[in-house]
C-alpha cells in the first residue's frame, strides 16, 4: 500500500519487536502478525554486511 | 508453564516412568548429562530447541508418549499461534502478502535492516527503535520516499494511521485535524489537548526527531504533508518539531504552501520569520490555534486558560523558594519547559532533566514504561537543600505505565516529608498529558496527584509558567494580566 492509495486503508500489521505494541494494535481492531525475532547470528555488523551483499 | 504441563502429560502416559520437557540451554545440557540422558540427538539441541526426554518400560511406550506430547504442543500452538510464528520479516511477508505496515522495535543495531526489508516489501514503517545511525536514517527515508511509503522514525514514539494508535498513543477521537510530528510526546500533548477541545484527528504521522535536520532534510515531513493535503478527512494540519535546520526550511515552507489547507506550525524554539502557516510557540497553543482556525474564530496565545484560579492557588501557596528540579519523562515537554523558563527566570541553578534521554536509560526501560527511576529522583531532589520546586510531566496512553500518577504521588508525599523534616517547603507542580478515554483515565490521574498535594495545571506550558510565578510573584502582571 503506497501513499497513492491514501492513508485510510485498513491496516494489516507485521510486528517485529515488543509484544506490547502488537497487543495494543490488535486491541484497536487491526490485524497483526508477529515475527518471532531473534538477533541474527554474528551480530549486527555481519547481518548488515550480508544484507548489503544481497543488493 | 507450557513445559511443565507437557512433562506432566508425558508422565501420565502408560508405561512411562519419568519424563522431562526442557529447552536445550547449556545448563539443561549439563543436567541431562548428569542424569545419563545426553543421547546424540539431545546433544544436538540448541537453546531455542525443545527437548523431550522419556524413560519408559518399552520403545513402543516411549514413542506413544512422545506422540501424545507432540499432539498437545500442536494443539497449544494452534491456540496461541506462538510456535507458528515466522522467524524473519521476510518469511512473515511471504506468508502475508497483503501486509501494509511494519511496526519495528528491535534494538537499534538491527532496526535499519528490518526497516529496509519492510520498505522493499512495500510496507509503511513505524520505527520505534532509537540508536539508528543518521546515515541509515537518510538512506531509509530516501528509499521510502522513492516508493511512496512512510518511514515513521527512527525514534518514533507515537503515530496514528487510519484511527489506529501506534506506540505510546492516547485514546483520542477521529476527526478533521492531521498531524505531522517529529516528537512522540509532542504529538501526544497536541492530540490530547485537541480531544479536550472537542476536536479529533484524521491521522498523526510521526517522522522521528531528526527529520528536519540538515542531513535528513525533512524527507518524511514533506511527504507526510503532501499525504495529508490529499487526505479527504484532513481539514487542517499541525506540524510539531524542533526548529528546522536552515537547509530543511525551504522544503518545509514549500510543502506547507502546497497543502492548500490551514497549517499550524509548532517548532519549539523557532519564530516564524515570515514563513507560511500559523507559527506558535507551545504545544497547547498548537492545539488551540488549530481548533480556532477550523472554527473560523480568532485566536491569540494566552499564558493561562484560567488566570483567576492560578491567582487564587498562588495566593494560597505563598511564594516558593529555591531552584527548580524538572524531572521529565517526555523529552519534548522538558525542552518546552526550558524554553519557557529561561527568559522568565534566567539560568540560576534550575535544572530541567529529560529522564528518557540516553544518558538516563542505559540498561533500563524508558521512564514512561518504568516510572521508578523518576520516583527515586523526586525523592532525591527533596534531599537537595537548594531545590524548592519539582516540575513534572505525567504521560498517559496505551503502552505506558498503568498508573504513573500513583507512582509520582507516592514519591511526592515522601519528598515533601523529607523536606518538611529539614524545615523546608517543597512545591510539586505537574501536568498530565492524556484523555479520560485513556486506560489510566486523565481525571483519575489528576485527582491522585492533587491528593498528594501536587499542583496540577492544564498543560505543560502552564505548569512551567506557574512555577515561574511561584518563584517570582512580580511576574504576575506579565503572565496573569491586571487583576
Amino acid at each position: 500500500m503506497t501513499l497513492d492509495a491514501g492513508l485510510d486503508q485498513p491496516l494489516r500489521v507485521v510486528n517485529v519487536g515488543l509484544e506490547l505494541f502488537a497487543e495494543q494494535i490488535e486491541a484497536q481492531g487491526a490485524a497483526v502478525d508477529r515475527v518471532d525475532w531473534r538477533p541474527p547470528a554474528g551480530g549486527p555488523d555481519i547481518a548488515s554486511l550480508l544484507a548489503r551483499l544481497e543488493d | 508453564m507450557v513445559l511443565m504441563s507437557v512433562a506432566a502429560r508425558l508422565r501420565g502416559q502408560p508405561g512411562v516412568r519419568e519424563a522431562a520437557a526442557l529447552m536445550g540451554t547449556p545448563a539443561n545440557h549439563a543436567l541431562l548429562a548428569a542424569a545419563g540422558l545426553a543421547s546424540p540427538e539431545v546433544k544436538g539441541a540448541a537453546p531455542g530447541d525443545l527437548v523431550l526426554v522419556v524413560d519408559a518400560e518399552s520403545e513402543a511406550a516411549a514413542a506413544a508418549a512422545l506422540e501424545a506430547a507432540g499432539a498437545m504442543l500442536e494443539e497449544r500452538s494452534r491456540a496461541s499461534g506462538v510456535l507458528r510464528r515466522p522467524r524473519t520479516l521476510e518469511a512473515a511477508l511471504a506468508a502475508r502478502p497483503d501486509a501494509n505496515l511494519a511496526v519495528i522495535s528491535v534494538p537499534g543495531a538491527y532496526a535499519a535492516l528490518e526497516a529496509r526489508t519492510a520498505l522493499r516489501g512495500g510496507l509503511h514503517v513505524f520505527l520505534f527503535s532509537d540508536n539508528v545511525s543518521l546515515a541509515d536514517e537518510v538512506e531509509l527515508k530516501r528509499l521510502a520516499a522513492a516508493r511512496g511509503l512512510l518511514c515513521m522514525g527512527p525514534d518514533c514514539g507515537t503515530a496514528y494511521l487510519g484511527g489506529i494508535g501506534l506506540g505510546f498513543a492516547n485514546v483520542v477521537p477521529r476527526g478533521r485535524i492531521g498531524c505531522v510530528a517529529a516528537s512522540g510526546t509532542g504529538l501526544q500533548a497536541v492530540v490530547s489537548q485537541l480531544a479536550a477541545l472537542g476536536e479529533g484527528i484524521s491521522h498523526g504521522i510521526g517522522v522521528g526527531g531528526r527529520d528536519l535536520s540538515a542531513e535528513v532534510g525533512g524527507t518524511m515531513t514533506t511527504l507526510a504533508l503532501a499525504a495529508l493535503a490529499r487526505d479527504p478527512r484532513t481539514e487542517a494540519i499541525v506540524v510539531i518539531s524542533k526548529p528546522p535546520s536552515a537547509a530543511a526550511l525551504p522544503a518545509l515552507e514549500s510543502a506547507i504552501r502546497a497543502t492548500g489547507k490551514p497549517v499550524v506550525v509548532c517548532c519549539l524554539g523557532a519564530a516564524s520569520s515570515g514563513a507560511p502557516g500559523t507559527w506558535v510557540s507551545t504545544l497547547d497553543d498548537a492545539a488551540d490555534a488549530a481548533a480556532a482556525l477550523l472554527r473560523g474564530v480568532s485566536w491569540s496565545p494566552r499564558a493561562f486558560s484560567d488566570p483567576d484560579s492560578v491567582r487564587a492557588r498562588l495566593a494560597a501557596l505563598g511564594p516558593a523558594r529555591g531552584t527548580i528540579r524538572g524531572l521529565y519523562t517526555g523529552g519534548t515537554l522538558a525542552h518546552e519547559a526550558r524554553l519557557l523558563l529561561e527568559p522568565l527566570l534566567g539560568a540560576t541553578g534550575h535544572r530541567i532533566l529529560d529522564l528518557g534521554a540516553d544518558e538516563f536509560t542505559v540498561g533500563r526501560p524508558h521512564p514512561m514504561l518504568d516510572p521508578d527511576a523518576r520516583a527515586a529522583q523526586v525523592r532525591e531532589a527533596a534531599r537537595d537543600r537548594d531545590v524548592g520546586v519539582v516540575l513534572l510531566d505525567v504521560v498517559l496512553g496505551r503502552g505506558t505505565h498503568p498508573n504513573p500518577a500513583g507512582v509520582v504521588a507516592r514519591a511526592v508525599r515522601d519528598a515533601r516529608e523529607t523536606a518538611a523534616r529539614a524545615g523546608r517547603g517543597l512545591l510539586a507542580v505537574a501536568s498530565v498529558v492524556g484523555t479520560d478515554a485513556d486506560p489510566q483515565g486523565r481525571r483519575h490521574q489528576v485527582e491522585e496527584l492533587r491528593a498528594a498535594g501536587v499542583e496540577v495545571l492544564p498543560s505543560n506550558a502552564q505548569a512551567a509558567r506557574f512555577v515561574a510565578l511561584a518563584l517570582r510573584p512580580e511576574l504576575a502582571l506579565a503572565l496573569l494580566g491586571p487583576r
